[in-house]
């Protein structure tokens, strides 16, 4: 997995509450049996006018041109600023893949659904909580020229001589920091898993079917 | 110290805290489809790893298959990349051993339907699956959960999930659901009152003798919409209910196995005075059937009330939701909600789709036949098995001759990403679980309501109270 370490970037503000994973992947894009191709498609029914499908690229698309996202002065943006509740809905995994792979490597909300939540830590993507009221202060500055800077050692948001700190379960921390794979991480405690699956076994014999 | 039915779920699947601090959760079962499992195959393939417990594995393709044409088998599916992703399972599970129920399999359907149905899914378990409505198991008492890819793949490699533990959310419904009145409508109602992130960070325990009443079916149906009130998990605790539905079941384990296994499932209760971090009261013989007119499942009322004025309300950012669902929804404030027509209607889901359900939405036709301006009223049973007894016991007969369209099992309409779809600006009355802009279709419009207020709205062609109708 990528690390996150620091990132200095132009921020985006998606300004609505509750945006579930059907708008961040809409679904017929989760056909391919691939982890990569899904940025062209990020917020597909907001940022086209048309009804996209697989394989299409944004050349042949019909732009939304009042959609924040297709606004000249935010090309290039890596962080997205939006509202509380952020990715509910849908587990799709996909929604992650689509951010990260358009160019967003943090998102900073009030509140996030759990899951989605969870899938950005797996991807690299950084999802910061902050105050609703400093969100509020960062998505009327985000101009398009209005950079942060987001340090994860320390954990604080930077936006010139202010600094906002937020929470961060010191687990994910090392592991976003190190760019360490999860799988690995917990293979090294097979035997401890292999321990608690015999004692499992003998108090459920029901739950082994093989 | 007293411990919440969670708790004692959690505790007995808890390997040990890791080094760092965070828990590893055993998984009991991972149920698998099409569409999240590909690329976690793919990554354990590269890293050259093995399947941690092949047996606690179980597959079937639901998301993506088309509904009609299913005698075909493969052959049926014409869209060429869902095809590519049907037989990406089917190779993964040989190569890999896993059980798979196929698309030609009679077992096929619904994950979410197929496991209960099977016994896959017993109390007290552990179950993950690449789906957000993998709550719907926790009917059984069983901590179900839905997760990512990364994750799917994690438990393939690992049998467990890196996790904190969840705080405790009592939902308490007291009182007796109304005639008509269903489990679909009363977590509607939760929904609404709880708001889609109410319950974010915590798992829901449905108590009290409106959930005792309820059938499994209906128990399904209420945790199955966990997740839409932001709950990963939702539970109910286990009884004799619980207890008839599993026994005899092909997975279920039998003889004195049997009794062991129930004599430790009665203990899958909260203890009396466990404390929860958070409680709701709601009481169940105030609930009407419940429509939903915005593109949150939290923007819902009863059929007898109007949409609301965004105007009203209090919470800005709330109105300005409101005010966008509206727009997209195209309906006005102070509209009622029998007045809206519905252009399709879909009966199906991991919410719905089950035999109950279908009875339910059977017994609303009424002898009626579907109204002249629903162009397309679908029936999508949950599995080849509850569409096999619903042929047995009539139900088939009565929905065809009331000029619905019975179809093979599959998540079909309920997020549209086979052929059965809502065309721009349609109106459905759906018995499925989000009516999120565009979930069922391009510019579709979705109003989530249970199977008998869906049959009936088909018939009149518009909303109606099937209070009235009965």
């Amino acid at each position: 997995m990528d690390a996150f370490i620091q990132l200095e970037g132009m921020t985006a503000p998606l300004d609505r509450a509750n945006v579930d994973t059907d708008q961040i992947i809409p679904k017929q894009y989760l056909k391919s049996i691939k982890r990569t191709g899904f940025g062209d498609y990020l917020f597909d029914a907001w940022r086209f006018l048309d009804q996209g499908t697989m394989g299409m690229t944004p050349n042949e698309r019909q732009i939304n041109h009042e959609f924040v996202l297709n606004l000249p002065q935010y090309q290039g943006a890596s962080i997205l600023l939006a509202r509380d509740n952020f990715g509910c809905g849908s587990s799709r995994e996909h929604a992650v893949w689509a951010l990260k792979e358009f160019g967003f490597r943090a998102v900073i909300a009030p509140s996030f659904a759990d899951i989605f939540f969870g899938n950005c830590f797996k991807n690299g993507v950084l999802p910061i909580v902050l105050k609703a009221e400093v969100v509020e202060e960062l998505i009327a500055k985000s101009d398009g020229e209005f950079t942060l800077r987001i340090d994860l050692e320390s954990q604080t948001v930077v936006d010139g001589e202010r600094a906002y700190d937020f929470a961060i379960d010191p687990a994910l921390k090392q592991k976003m920091l190190n760019g360490m794979d999860d799988i690995d991480m917990t293979l090294e405690e097979a035997e401890l898993i292999k321990t608690f699956e015999v004692k499992h076994k003998a108090m459920q014999p029901w739950l082994f079917r093989g | 110290m007293a411990q919440t039915l969670y708790d004692k779920i959690w505790q007995a699947h808890d390997v040990g805290q890791r080094i760092d601090g965070n828990s590893l959760l055993y998984i009991d079962l991972q149920l698998l489809h099409e569409v999240t499992s590909p690329q976690a195959f793919e990554g354990l393939q590269l890293a050259n790893r093995p399947l941690w417990r092949v047996d606690a594995n179980l597959a079937t393709p639901d998301h993506n298959v088309p509904t009609s044409a299913r005698e075909l088998g493969l052959s049926g599916i014409t869209d060429e990349v869902a095809l590519t992703q049907v037989l990406t399972l089917d190779d993964n599970c040989k190569k890999f051993g896993v059980e798979q129920f196929d698309i030609q399999d009679v077992r096929q359907g619904i994950v979410h339907v197929v496991g209960p149905e099977q016994g896959a899914t017993l109390p007290g378990m552990t179950i993950v699956c690449g789906d957000s409505h993998t709550s719907t198991h926790g009917a059984f008492a069983a901590l179900a959960q839905g997760v990512g890819t990364s994750e799917v793949e994690h438990v393939m490699a690992t049998q467990c999930l890196v996790q904190n533990k969840a705080k405790n959310f009592a939902v308490e419904v007291s009182g007796k659901l109304a005639p008509h009145v269903t489990a679909k409508d009363l977590v509607l109602a939760i929904i609404g009152r709880l708001g889609t992130a109410g319950a974010t960070g915590h798992t829901i325990e449905y108590r009290g003798q409106a959930i005792r009443d309820l059938s499994m079916e209906g128990r399904m149906t209420l945790c199955n919409m966990s997740i839409e009130a932001g709950a990963r998990a939702g539970l109910v605790a286990v009884d004799d209910t619980t207890i008839a539905y599993v026994k005899g079941r092909p997975f279920a384990p039998k003889g004195e196995v049997w009794d062991q296994a129930v004599a430790y499932w009665r203990t899958l209760v909260s203890d009396d005075d466990a404390v929860f971090d958070s409680v709701l009261h709601i009481d169940a013989a105030g609930i009407a059937p419940q429509v939903s007119w915005g593109t949150s499942p939290e923007m819902v009322c009863g059929i007898d009330d109007c949409v609301p004025n965004p105007e009203a309300m209090q919470d800005p950012i709330q109105a300005e939701s409101a005010g966008h669902a509206l727009k997209y929804m195209d309906l006005q404030p102070g509209q009622k909600m029998t007045d809206i027509k519905v252009d399709r209607v879909f009966i199906g889901s991991c919410t719905n789709a089950r035999i109950e359900d279908l009875r339910a939405a059977a017994a609303a036709i009424q002898g009626g036949r579907i109204a002249d301006n629903v162009k397309e009223a679908l029936v999508v049973p949950g599995s080849g098995l509850v569409k096999a007894q619903a042929e047995k016991e009539g139900l088939a007969d009565i929905f065809t001759q009331a000029g619905f369209l019975w179809r093979a099992a599959g998540c079909s309409m309920c997020l549209g990403m086979n052929p059965d779809q809502l065309g721009e600006g349609e109106h459905c009355a759906s018995t499925s679980n989000r009516n999120f802009e565009g979930r069922q279709g391009y510019g579709g419009r979705t109003h989530l309501v249970s199977p008998a207020m869906a049959a009936a709205a088909a018939v009149a062609g518009h909303f109606v109270d099937v209070r009235e109708i009965n």
